[in-house]
C-alpha cells in the first residue's frame, strides 16, 4: 500500500501548472486576476474567483511540493518548504521566524491550530482604527464558511502528553484553558504537521482551495519571484507584474524572466513578502512595511519523570488565554500559552547553551516537555512592532527591536511557564536563555528568572506569526488598504493576506486570514463580475 | 535593560569589528583558501573550524565530523546570498590568524586548539556584550546543531525515531 497524492495526480491529469525552473524562455502571460502568493490569503482568493469563472493565475516563489515529498524529515523539509530554510531572522538576528515558502505557503507547514479572531481584537480595531464593520457578528459568517471549507472542528482525540502537561499545569494553578480546534480530516495523529502532511489530512491550501481553483481552470506558476508591480500610465492602476524565474534549487535564478498582464492584481505574499513587493515597486507610501507584528514567542523546557515524546501526536491541542485577560488590552502585554512539537533538529537549534549541558538535555529528548508563550504585540502604545525594509539586493528584512514593554512580557511569561511546569510534575525546568540552566524547584527557577538579563541573543525569541505591514484603515492616510484589502491609491490592486491586520491577532492567525480573505475575495468577485 | 541607543552603539562597535576583520582577513589567511571539491560554500579552512568546534559545541565525542561539515555546507548553500555573505565574513574572520587570536581568543591554529580553549571562545562570544559576537556564536550554534540533529545518525542516542506506522508507506 502507498499513500495517495491527489495533488500530484491532478497535475498529471492536466492542471495548468508551470514550473518556473523548467522554462527555457521568458514567459509572457495574461489573466483576469493575478494572485501573488499561494498561502492562506492567496489560496482562499484563488478558489472564490476561479469558481466565479474568472481567469485566475497564481504565482508562487516556492516550489510545488506535494504529499509524496513529505518524508517526516526536518533536514529535507526546512530548506524545501520554509523561507530561508526556517532560519529567517529579524535584522539584529534576535528573533527566528518560521514562515512557509512553498505552494500553500505557511498553511502547508503550520501546526493546524484554528482560532477565530478574538472578539476583543476586532472590537479594538473598530474603536481604535475606525474599522467598525469588522466586528464579531459581521465576521462570524466568514469564519463559518472557512471552517466548513477546511474541516475545522473540535479535536476528538486525547491531547498528547506534551499538551496534557499544559492542561494539568493550568488545572493545578487554576488558569483558564481550553482545547484547540484543528483544520484536519482523517488525521493520523502523527505530529509532523511542520514538515508537510504526508497523509493529506491537514486541510491546507495545498490540498483544498488550490486544487479547487486549478479544477476551475486557474493557472499556477511556481518558482517565480515577483520583482515588481507594473504601474499603468495613469499612475492610478496596475498593468500587472514582472519578475524572475528560479532554478531547480529554489533560490538561484534560472536566467528567464516573466511578465504577466492582469485586470486585477492580488498581493498575497505574506506580511514580509507583500510589503517588500510594494517597496521594490516604489509604491511604498508612508505606511508600507510599518507596524509588522510577530507574536514574539519565548520558551520553557521541562524534564518530566515520564516519557512525553513531544514529537508524537497532534502538536497543538491545548491552550490557555488566561494571561490575555489579566490586564487591559493595551496594558502590559498579554500572552497565550501553547506547546510546540519537539523534533531533534529544531530543538537542537533552539535550546540555549552548548557542550555537556545541552547534550545532556538532548539525550533526554523523550522526556522533554516544552511550553511556549506568544506575546500579543501591537496594542500597547510602546509596542509598535517592526518595519520591513529592503536590503541592497532587494531582498526583504524585518527590523524588529525588542524593547522594555516586550521584555517585561518575556519575564512574566517565563515565570508563568516555569511555575506551571513544576505544578504539572516537572523534575527540572529551564527557560531558554543563554544564562539559564536546569532548576530543580519553582523557587530556584523563579530566583534565576528574576536575575536573567533581558538582551537580544541571550533570551531565545522565535516567531511563526508574521502580521501587519500593509494595514487596513478607515482613512487613506492611516493605512495601505481599506477593510476589503483594496489599495487606497491603485484601483485594481488588493492586498489579501496577514499583512492587512492593524495589530497582531492575539491568536494563531490562519483562521483570521481565511475569514478576511473570503470576505475580501467575495467582494472582489462581485466587483469584477458586475 | 538594553536601550535603543545602546543597541545602536553595540551595532556600530560590531561593524567596526567586522571592518577590521575584513581588513585583517584579506592579506594573511591562516589556512589555504582552496575550495574542497565536494563542498559548495565552505572552504578548507572553514571546514576545519567546524570540525574543531563541533565536538565542543555538541558536547560529544566520536561524532561523524565529515557529515557535520557537509550538513553545515548544505545548510548555508540554502540561505539567502545576503546571509551567505555575512557567514563568509564570519569564517574569514575566524580563519585569519589575527582574527582567531585576538577576536576569538584561540591561540593555536584551529586543528590544534585544545577543547578548553575552544569552549572558552564559544562562551566569550555567547555572553559577549557585543551583539555582533553573540550573533556569530548563534550562527555557529545553529549551523552545527542543525547539521548534527538533522542527521538520522544522531537519533539513536536521543531515543528518537520517526513513527513506524507510516514510514513503510512513504515512497
Amino acid at each position: 500500500m502507498s499513500l495517495p497524492d491527489p495533488v500530484a495526480e491532478g497535475v498529471a491529469s492536466g492542471w495548468r501548472v508551470l514550473d518556473g525552473a523548467a522554462q527555457t524562455q521568458d514567459l509572457q502571460l495574461s489573466c483576469d486576476v493575478l494572485i501573488i502568493g499561494t498561502g492562506a490569503g492567496g489560496g482562499m482568493t484563488a478558489e472564490v474567483l476561479a469558481e466565479a469563472g474568472l481567469d485566475v493565475l497564481m504565482v508562487e516563489e516556492g516550489a510545488l511540493r506535494t504529499s509524496r515529498d513529505f518524508r517526516l524529515l526536518e533536514a529535507k523539509a526546512y530548506p524545501e518548504l520554509y523561507q530561508e530554510s526556517a532560519s529567517r531572522k529579524t535584522a539584529d538576528k534576535a528573533i527566528n521566524i518560521l514562515q512557509g515558502r512553498t505552494v500553500g505557503g505557511s498553511t502547508t507547514v503550520n501546526w493546524t491550530s484554528a482560532f477565530r479572531t478574538p472578539a476583543e481584537t476586532l472590537n479594538w480595531w473598530g474603536e481604535r482604527y475606525g474599522l467598525k464593520s469588522l466586528n464579531p457578528q459581521t465576521m462570524a459568517p466568514w469564519f463559518d464558511l472557512a471552517e466548513a471549507r477546511l474541516g475545522i472542528a473540535d479535536w476528538q482525540t486525547d491531547p498528547n502528553p506534551n499538551n496534557s502537561v499544559l492542561e494539568r499545569g493550568c488545572q493545578a494553578l487554576g488558569l483558564k484553558h481550553g482545547r484547540i480546534r484543528r483544520n484536519v480530516r482523517g488525521c493520523w495523529n502523527l505530529g509532523y504537521c511542520g514538515m508537510g502532511c504526508a497523509t493529506n489530512a491537514k486541510q491546507s491550501m495545498l490540498v483544498t482551495t488550490i486544487p479547487g481553483a486549478l479544477q476551475h481552470k486557474a493557472g499556477l506558476l511556481t518558482r517565480a519571484r515577483v520583482e515588481r508591480l507594473l504601474p499603468a500610465a495613469d499612475g492610478k492602476s496596475l498593468q500587472g507584474a514582472e519578475g524572475c524565474l528560479l532554478a531547480a534549487d529554489g533560490h538561484s535564478l534560472n536566467g528567464q524572466q516573466f511578465s504577466i498582464k492582469a485586470r486585477h492584481v492580488v498581493l498575497a505574499a505574506g506580511a514580509i513578502g507583500s510589503p517588500a513587493i510594494l517597496l521594490r515597486s516604489q509604491l511604498g507610501g508612508a505606511q508600507v512595511g510599518k507596524r509588522t507584528f510577530l507574536h514574539p514567542v519565548v520558551v520553557s523546557g521541562a524534564v518530566m519523570p515520564q516519557r512525553i515524546e513531544a514529537y508524537n501526536g497532534a502538536p497543538q491541542t491545548v491552550y490557555s488565554d488566561h494571561f490575555m485577560h489579566t490586564q487591559p488590552l493595551d496594558g502590559p502585554l498579554g500572552y497565550k500559552l501553547e506547546v510546540p512539537p519537539v523534533h531533534p533538529l529544531l530543538m537542537g537549534v533552539t535550546l540555549s547553551g552548548f557542550g555537556a549541558g545541552s547534550a545532556g538535555l538532548m539525550q533526554q529528548l523523550p522526556h522533554l516537555q516544552v511550553v511556549l508563550a506568544l506575546l500579543r504585540d501591537g496594542f500597547h502604545p510602546d509596542s509598535q512592532g517592526g518595519q520591513v525594509r529592503l536590503r541592497q539586493d532587494g531582498s526583504p528584512e524585518l527590523d524588529y527591536p525588542l524593547n522594555d514593554v516586550l521584555w517585561d512580557g518575556v519575564r512574566r511569561s517565563w515565570l508563568t511557564m516555569a511555575e506551571l511546569q513544576f505544578a504539572a510534575g516537572a523534575r527540572q525546568v529551564q527557560v531558554l536563555h543563554e544564562q539559564a540552566d536546569l532548576q530543580s524547584s519553582w523557587k530556584a527557577a523563579r530566583a534565576q528568572i528574576m536575575q536573567l538579563p533581558l538582551k537580544p541573543l541571550l533570551a531565545r525569541v522565535v516567531s511563526a506569526h508574521v502580521m501587519g505591514g500593509a494595514a487596513m484603515s478607515s482613512q487613506p492616510e492611516e493605512g495601505v488598504v481599506d477593510e476589503y484589502g483594496r489599495h487606497w491609491q491603485l484601483r485594481n490592486l488588493s492586498v489579501i493576506d496577514g499583512s492587512v491586520f492593524p495589530t497582531s491577532i492575539g491568536a494563531n492567525p490562519q483562521l483570521s486570514i481565511y475569514g478576511f480573505a473570503l470576505r475580501a475575495a467575495h467582494h472582489l468577485r462581485d466587483a469584477l463580475n458586475s | 535593560m538594553i536601550t535603543r541607543r545602546q543597541l545602536i552603539k553595540t551595532g556600530m562597535a560590531g561593524s567596526v569589528v567586522l571592518l577590521a576583520a575584513g581588513f585583517l582577513a584579506s592579506p594573511q589567511p591562516d589556512l589555504p583558501a582552496a575550495s574542497q571539491g565536494h563542498l559548495v560554500f565552505l572552504q578548507t579552512g572553514d571546514a576545519q573550524i567546524i570540525r574543531s568546534l563541533a565536538p565542543v559545541m555538541l558536547g560529544m565525542a566520536g561524532l561523524a565530523l565529515e557529515d557535520i561539515v557537509r550538513g553545515v555546507d548544505v545548510a548555508i548553500a540554502n540561505l539567502l546570498p545576503a546571509v551567505q555573505q555575512e557567514l563568509r565574513q564570519l569564517f574569514d574572520l575566524l580563519g585569519n590568524r589575527w582574527g582567531r587570536r585576538w577576536l576569538a581568543g584561540v591561540h593555536s591554529p584551529w586543528a590544534q586548539a585544545a577543547a578548553h580553549d575552544l569552549a572558552a571562545f564559544l562562551q566569550r562570544w555567547q555572553q559577549s556584550p557585543l551583539l555582533l559576537l553573540r550573533s556569530g556564536y548563534q550562527a555557529l550554534h545553529a549551523l552545527i546543531n542543525a547539521a548534527w540533529f538533522g542527521n538520522p545518525a544522531s537519533w539513536t542516542a536521543l531515543g528518537y525515531q520517526q513513527p513506524q506506522q507510516i514510514m513503510g508507506l512513504l515512497p
